[in-house]
Formats: C-alpha cells, sequence, structure tokens
C-alpha cells in the first residue's frame, strides 16, 4: 500500500537541512533528471504509516498509565511536565524534521530522569539536614508530633480491632463493643462501614471492598501496626495489640501563636528554624523534626568537625592510594601478560587467553565473596597456605589484600586492551629501533610504551574513576573494616562511596541524607578534577571530536 | 637452548605463572562447590571428593536461587538490549550528523558520566519512594524501577566508545546507500548496525556482566527475597551461615558462571576489538 504525498520530507527520507548530509546529495543520486521531482514526492508507506500509528499507540498508553496517580495525589507540577514531554516526544515522532533529535531523545529522556535530575538532587540535598528526624515538612513533624503522643486516658473509648486492607494500604476495622457499629480507619481518618459480618468476639470476618488480614499475617507487621494511627477530633486512634484499640488523647498540641509545641504537663519546645527541631529551655529537642537548609554546614562537618575529620582525610589518602596502585597494578601485570604473548613464536596464545580472561568472566561479586572467604582467618585457603593470620582484620595486610584481590578481578582486562593497543603499533616502529641498536627494553621503554599509553589515556582514566569508587570490592571483602575500637563508623579499609553508603544509613543506625550527599559531592569534584586535568594532558578529547 | 630462554621460553614461564594466578581461585570454587561437607573449613585447593550434593541443596533448599538467576538474567538481558540500542542510536547521531548543540551534547555526556549513578544513591532513593507512591510497578523490589534506572546511564562511555567505532566505518557506505533511495531509519537499521555487530556484540555483554554483578543500586532497591537478583540474594546467602552455606553459594557462583563464561568465550574474538573500539584508532 503506497500512496503518494507531497512535501518538504518524510520519515523515510533524510530532511536536507538538519541530517546535515550535503544537501544535493540526492540530485547527485543518479536518479538523473528526476531527481527534482523525487525530492519533492515521497512515498507514504506501510512502514511510515504503521510507525505513526505506533507513535500514538504507545503516547495514548503512557498517558493513561502515568496520569492517573498524579491526578490522584494532585501533583500538578508532574503533570505537565509529563504533559509537555509527552506532546514534545509524539511530535519529535510524528514530524519528518529533527532527525538527530530522533536518535538523541530516548536515551536523553532516561538520562535526565535517572542521572541529572539524581545529581542536581544530591547537590541540593547536601545543602539540606535530611535524614532520620528531618525526613518531612514541618507540618509532616507537627502531625507525627501529635499524634505519636496519643495516651490512653481515663475515659477513653475503646474498640475491637480487626487488621484489614484495601488497595494495599492497611486499615483498621473497629468495631464499637456496645452498638455493634463499624467503622474503618484510616490514615485520613473514620469512615462508618455499613453491611460488615461481625463474630461474637467482635472480629470483623468481612467487609465489602475490604480485605481482612488474618492474624499470623498481621502479627508479622505488628511494627507496622503499632505505628499506624488514625487522627481523631483531639486524638487518634491506635493500637493495642492485634485485637484491640483505644482512642486516646494526644499529650502535645502545636500553637501556631507561639509557634511552639506544648503539653499540658507544661511542656514547651519552641521551633528552632535552623536546626529543623522543636527545642525546650533546656535545650533537648522532639524526635521529630523537619528538613531545613543548612547551608555549607554539611562540608564544613566533613573538614572541621574533629570526629569526622581526621577519618576523613584518612579516607581520603587511602581513596586515593587504592585507586592509583589498582590502576598501576592491573596496568603493570596487564602489560606483563600481554607483551609475553605478542610474539608469534608463543604456540596456544588462543587458550593461555581463554585461561587469563576467566576472573573477568566469572561473576565478580560472588568471586568478591569467595575471595574474602579465602582470606578467613581461621579456615581460608591463605591461612591454610602462608599461615594463620588475621588478614582482613589487620589494616595493613585487609589494604594490601584489596589490591590483590583487586589485581585478579582486574588485570584480564588491562591484558585485553593493551594486546588490542600493542596490535596497533606498527612493526617498522619497533624494528627500527632494534636496527638502530636498542635494547629490547630500550625499545619498550622507548617506542612501545608511549604509543601504548597514549592509545589508553581514556581507558586508563575511567579505570582510575571507577577504582576510586569501587565499592563492591570493599562492600563485599572487609565491608570497610578493620575498625578502630573507638570508632565503628569508619574503617581502615573504607573508601569514600562505601563510608557515604553507611552514612546514609543504607545497611543500618541512623540514616543522614543530607551528609551523604555531601560527601557525594566531594567524590564528584575530585574524580572530575583528576579526570579533567588527566583528559586535558592527553589529547585524547580532540581525537574524539574529530 | 639459552637464546630460546630468552627470546620464547620466558613468556611461557610468564604467562604460566599468571594463568597460575588467575585460575587457583576459580580451582578453590570447584573444589568447594563439589566438597560433600559443603562448609569453608573443609575446602582445599584439591577437592577430598566428588558430589552434587552442594547444587541438590542449592536448588532445593530454602532459597529462591532460581528466582534470583531468572531475576537477574532477565534484568541484564533486557538491560543490555535496551541500553545498547538507545547508545548505539545516540552514537549514530553523533558520528553522522551534525547538528546544533552536538558538541555541547558530546562534552556533556563525557562530564555526566564522571558522576557515576550510584554517587547519586541518596538521591535515587528519594525520587523512587515518590514513585513507588505513584507507579507501584516501578518502584522499590520491582525489577522495572531497577531496570529504567540502569538506562539512565546507558547514555555514557559506551556511546563515547561506539561513536570512536563508527567513526572509523567509511563515511561512503552510508552515502551511497542514501543515494539507493534508503532513508535514515533504514541506513541505521540496515547498514549501519549491521557492520558494527560485533562491536554491538560485545558491548551488549560487558552491560550483560556489569549489570549481574551490579550490587549497590539493587541492595538499596530489592528487599524482598523474591524480588533479589543473584548478587544480592547470593550476598544474604552468606551473611546467614557463612561457613555452613559455603559449598552451596560456590556451586550458585559456578551456575551463575555458566552464561557470562560461556558468552566470554564464544565472544572471544571480538573482545579485544569491542573494548578498544573508541580508544586505539585502526
Amino acid at each position: 500500500m503506497t500512496t503518494e504525498v507531497t512535501g518538504a520530507g518524510s520519515a523515510s527520507s533524510p530532511h536536507p537541512g538538519s541530517s546535515g548530509q550535503a544537501p544535493d546529495q540526492r540530485s547527485r543520486g543518479g536518479r538523473r533528471g528526476e531527481a527534482e521531482q523525487v525530492r519533492r514526492t515521497r512515498e507514504l508507506s506501510t512502514g511510515f504509516i504503521v510507525s505513526r500509528i505506533a507513535v500514538l499507540g504507545i503516547v495514548a498508553a503512557l498517558l493513561i498509565y502515568a496520569l492517573p496517580p498524579l491526578i490522584r495525589t494532585e501533583a500538578w507540577t508532574a503533570l505537565v511536565i509529563v504533559g509537555v514531554v509527552t506532546a514534545l516526544v509524539a511530535y519529535l515522532y510524528l514530524t519528518p524534521r529533527h532527525i538527530p533529535a530522533k536518535y538523541l531523545v530516548p536515551g536523553t529522556i532516561f538520562l535526565i530522569a535517572f542521572a541529572i535530575v539524581p545529581i542536581v538532587l544530591t547537590f541540593v540535598t547536601a545543602f539540606t539536614n535530611f535524614g532520620d528526624g528531618h525526613r518531612g515538612t514541618k507540618e509532616e513533624a507537627i502531625r507525627a508530633i501529635e499524634t505519636s503522643s496519643v495516651t490512653q486516658v481515663p475515659g477513653s473509648p475503646e474498640y475491637y480491632l480487626t487488621i484489614a486492607e484495601r488497595d494495599g494500604e492497611l486499615v483498621f476495622l473497629l468495631v464499637d463493643p456496645a452498638t455493634k457499629a463499624v467503622q474503618a480507619g484510616t490514615a485520613e481518618g473514620l469512615t462508618p462501614v455499613d453491611g460488615a459480618e461481625v463474630s461474637l468476639t467482635g472480629k470483623v470476618l468481612a467487609a465489602a471492598g475490604y480485605t481482612v488480614i488474618p492474624t499470623a499475617q498481621a502479627a508479622e507487621r505488628d511494627a507496622e501496626i503499632a505505628a499506624f494511627s488514625v487522627p481523631t477530633a483531639g486524638g487518634a486512634v491506635k493500637a493495642t495489640g492485634l485485637s484491640r484499640a483505644f482512642e486516646g488523647k494526644a499529650d502535645k498540641s502545636y500553637d501556631a501563636a507561639c509557634d511552639c509545641v506544648t503539653s499540658p504537663s507544661g511542656g514547651r519546645w519552641v521551633a528552632d528554624e535552623v536546626e529543623g527541631y522543636f527545642v525546650n529551655a533546656e535545650g533537648e529537642h522532639l524526635d521529630q523534626g523537619w528538613k531545613v537548609d543548612v547551608g555549607f554546614a554539611n562540608f564544613k562537618k566533613a573538614l572541621t568537625d574533629p570526629t569526622i575529620s581526621g577519618h576523613f582525610l584518612n579516607v581520603l589518602i587511602w581513596n586515593f592510594v587504592f585507586a592509583i596502585s589498582a590502576v598501576a597494578t592491573t596496568f603493570a601485570l596487564g602489560m606483563i601478560v600481554a607483551l609475553a604473548l605478542h610474539s608469534p613464536r608463543v604456540r596456544g596464545t588462543r587458550i593461555y587467553r581463554a585461561m587469563l580472561i576467566l576472573p573477568y568472566a566469572m561473576p565478580g561479586f560472588a568471586m568478591l565473596l569467595i575471595w574474602r572467604d579465602m582470606f578467613n582467618t581461621d579456615f581460608g585457603l591463605i591461612s591454610k597456605l602462608f599461615g594463620v593470620h588475621d588478614w582482613l582484620g589487620t589494616p595493613t595486610t585487609a589494604r594490601l589484600g584489596l589490591i590483590v584481590i583487586n589485581l585478579w578481578m582486574g588485570f584480564p582486562y588491562m591484558f585485553l586492551v593493551i594486546t588490542g593497543a600493542l596490535q596497533a603499533v606498527p612493526r617498522e616502529l619497533t624494528d627500527a629501533a632494534r636496527i638502530d641498536g636498542a635494547s629490547a627494553w630500550a625499545g619498550f621503554r622507548r617506542v612501545t610504551l608511549p604509543l601504548v599509553l597514549v592509545a589508553l589515556t581514556p581507558l586508563l582514566i575511567s579505570s582510575f574513576g571507577f577504582n576510586f569508587n569501587n565499592f563492591n570490592n570493599i562492600k563485599l571483602v572487609t565491608n570497610g573494616g578493620p575498625y578502630a575500637v573507638d570508632n565503628a563508623t569508619v574503617g581502615a579499609t573504607d573508601l569514600l562511596i562505601s563510608y557515604t553508603y553507611r552514612v546514609a544509613g543504607f545497611d543500618s543506625g541512623v540514616a543522614d541524607f543530607g551528609f551523604a550527599a555531601a560527601i557525594s559531592v566531594f567524590i564528584f569534584a575530585i574524580v572530575a578534577t583528576v579526570s579533567t586535568v588527566a583528559f586535558w594532558r592527553s589529547r585524547a578529547q580532540e581525537e574524539v571530536y574529530s | 637452548m639459552i637464546k630460546w630462554l630468552k627470546e620464547v621460553g620466558w613468556r611461557y614461564a610468564v604467562v604460566l605463572l599468571v594463568c597460575a594466578f588467575a585460575l587457583f581461585p576459580v580451582l578453590f570454587v570447584v573444589s568447594a562447590a563439589i566438597n560433600p561437607l559443603g562448609t569453608l573449613g573443609s575446602t582445599g585447593l584439591i577437592p577430598q571428593g566428588a558430589s552434587l550434593k552442594n547444587f541438590v541443596d542449592l536448588l532445593t533448599g530454602d532459597h529462591p536461587y532460581t528466582r534470583w538467576f531468572l531475576n537477574s538474567v532477565v534484568i541484564a538481558l533486557i538491560s543490555a538490549f535496551a541500553s545498547l540500542l538507545i547508545s548505539v542510536a545516540a552514537a549514530y547521531a553523533f558520528s553522522r550528523m551534525r547538528f546544533r548543540g552536538r558538541r555541547v551534547g558530546l562534552l556533556s555526556i563525557l562530564l555526566i558520566q564522571m558522576f557515576p549513578q550510584f554517587l547519586a544513591i541518596v538521591a535515587i532513593f528519594i525520587v523512587f519512594t515518590e514513585v513507588t507512591e505513584l507507579y507501584p510497578t516501578f518502584g522499590f523490589n520491582e525489577p522495572w524501577g531497577l531496570l529504567v534506572l540502569y538506562l539512565g546511564g546507558a547514555l555514557g562511555v559506551n556511546t563515547y566508545l561506539m561513536k570512536g567505532y563508527l567513526d572509523t566505518v567509511p563515511k561512503e557506505i552510508d552515502e551511497s546507500a542514501t543515494m539507493d533511495g534508503a532513508s535514515h531509519v533504514q541506513t541505521f537499521f540496515r547498514i549501519i548496525l549491521p557492520l558494527v555487530g560485533p562491536v554491538l556484540a560485545v558491548t551488549a555483554m560487558l552491560s550483560f556482566i556489569g549489570t549481574i554483578n551490579e550490587f549497590l543500586i539493587a541492595n538499596v532497591f530489592l528487599r524482598d527475597t523474591e524480588a533479589k537478583t543473584l548478587a544480592v540474594g547470593m550476598y544474604g546467602m552468606l551473611t546467614d551461615k557463612r561457613d555452613a552455606n559455603f559449598g552451596m553459594f560456590a556451586a550458585a557462583t559456578l551456575l551463575t558462571a555458566v552464561p557470562t563464561v560461556s558468552l566470554f568465550l564464544w565472544l572471544q574474538k571480538y573482545i579485544v576489538s569491542g573494548l578498544t573500539a573508541g580508544a586505539v584508532k585502526g
């Protein structure tokens, strides 16, 4: 099915202006006198129509999927962004113009959404105190303070409790012991439930629209249930155990007039907008705070706080030592093997090569854990071979061990790229050096090595960047340890990235996202500086841009 | 004889020595995997017996190994394929077309990829807390969320390498295709992609292995036992019972190595050109 259409161009032909091809290319294209004619009339092929229908279909499907949740949560900014982006994408793939953009946009969208936005957010977060105790807005903190201070007072109404679910959200089904009236309590409040089936003991057996959770399963979620509260006028409904609930009064309440939280027992906590806490006269603060901007405090803390900055500097030094020795050792070993195999007189290179790249092909995370256990003090292979020693428990041997492990994992990659680079070194150059009387070493040192280095500089830089942030090695082998007795936050083999991970509280402990983000910014600055300087010095950039 | 030693003999010595270094941990894994006792303490370099007990324990035990394996392979396959397509499309535009913002675009990719995605792990965590609320399918504990996240890194160093490689493919080839009436889409899919096939295969393989090995983001992302990938799941396996589970862990390692090692051996002859694509100008 083809139809003739006329127009400036269609997707099935290069657009002369934007594609950068010579505008007259088509008329050179051997269509002789028809050239002009061909340029103006395009075939409206099946492919063209199908692709356009596909574009519209995908756009419609995306909108149908993406919009409802945004409308439900009234996220208007996000709605506008999604709408505009979708419209632009639809336009881009419907119009025959902007050909380069058609190829670049898919990657760019993912890049913006999942690389640039997180980077920007990291920078923003670095200037806040976001973390445990400072997670949300001030309003959320006040609500949390009020509901968590709910206590049972004499005469509080009590209910029989049934744990249920609706749309994946926890719901309390509450039965009034006297009237047997059933109410559903959600995070929004209480609503009456009609036609529920209630047992003699006051358990709800079934209720339309709700899924009752059996007690055994509810018990697994008891932390969630204990934290759950249903706001009511002047208090909240909280669970006591899994089958009873009470409606209590809030002990603490917020007073907008003094911007403080008060309790009838005389407590008074005034909002401190700098710290993001409610603080009383004694300087004690309530647990729940809110997120505030703290300026450069996180950066200052990393550099000047005596409990952190000393470790920070040590971590930084070890980080550099590790990254540099990782690149140097893998490069050296890779070079030695590549040179050894770089001779027509060696037989069986294929088999040797297959064996040599095995460490690279084995699943890295698993091999790291295997290495960790090979270094095990009591049962490990290394202890069996070299004598029992607490290999990973002593800072020096732990660091050496990590470099050896990294050498094992990293040298095959270097071996492969150096093999490629050696093959590209012109034979005439090395031959000429030999004829001029250079020794093998001098020929290598003065001719081969410089050529290989020039070719591999970009890869060496990215290898440095990779090892500077070699989280897997540290996390899986030593987890940053060994730790000093007086300090459980920084270990002797911690890199900045593994330290950040711990500070961010992903393993356990108190999360300090703001501080973790600040360290991320430091790492970025360091890697970017080193890479930029190195790129400048090699002229790698110019080659790539040509 | 001395001459032979000096010119060839040392080469064999070096290679054999390094091969031994490369192989002994692998040997240790094999020995641990077939060790019938299955503990770390009873494992040496030389196996003390041979049985498939560890493999049977692994596949029938409490840990949903097959599920993890499936999760990992699915995520890694889709992510390798999609990121390759995204990346090579962008490389095609950068290599073959001249447009406003091309230089800036290339430079920004270079700059952004210096900030590795996982450095922004805190921000990613924040973003996906929201996403989990709005779109559970793409949220925590879901392979799709992890997948789109990995695609955020698709436009990066690979685009660079591939652009370098595309630059070495003579422009005359696609110009003549254009003259014969091929559209840019046809040129891209029918001419360019087949020409760079081996490099694509190697890049896809490296990205596949990279995704299988990714631990940091996946560990934050996947908490449910059933949703875990091999890296996260197997890490947990050793945390539980470090000594007793060792044989099982080694068996799991060997099974995980089957797809990656066979890919490597299969694509061996293209690997050197694939790795050095953009960097070494032929």
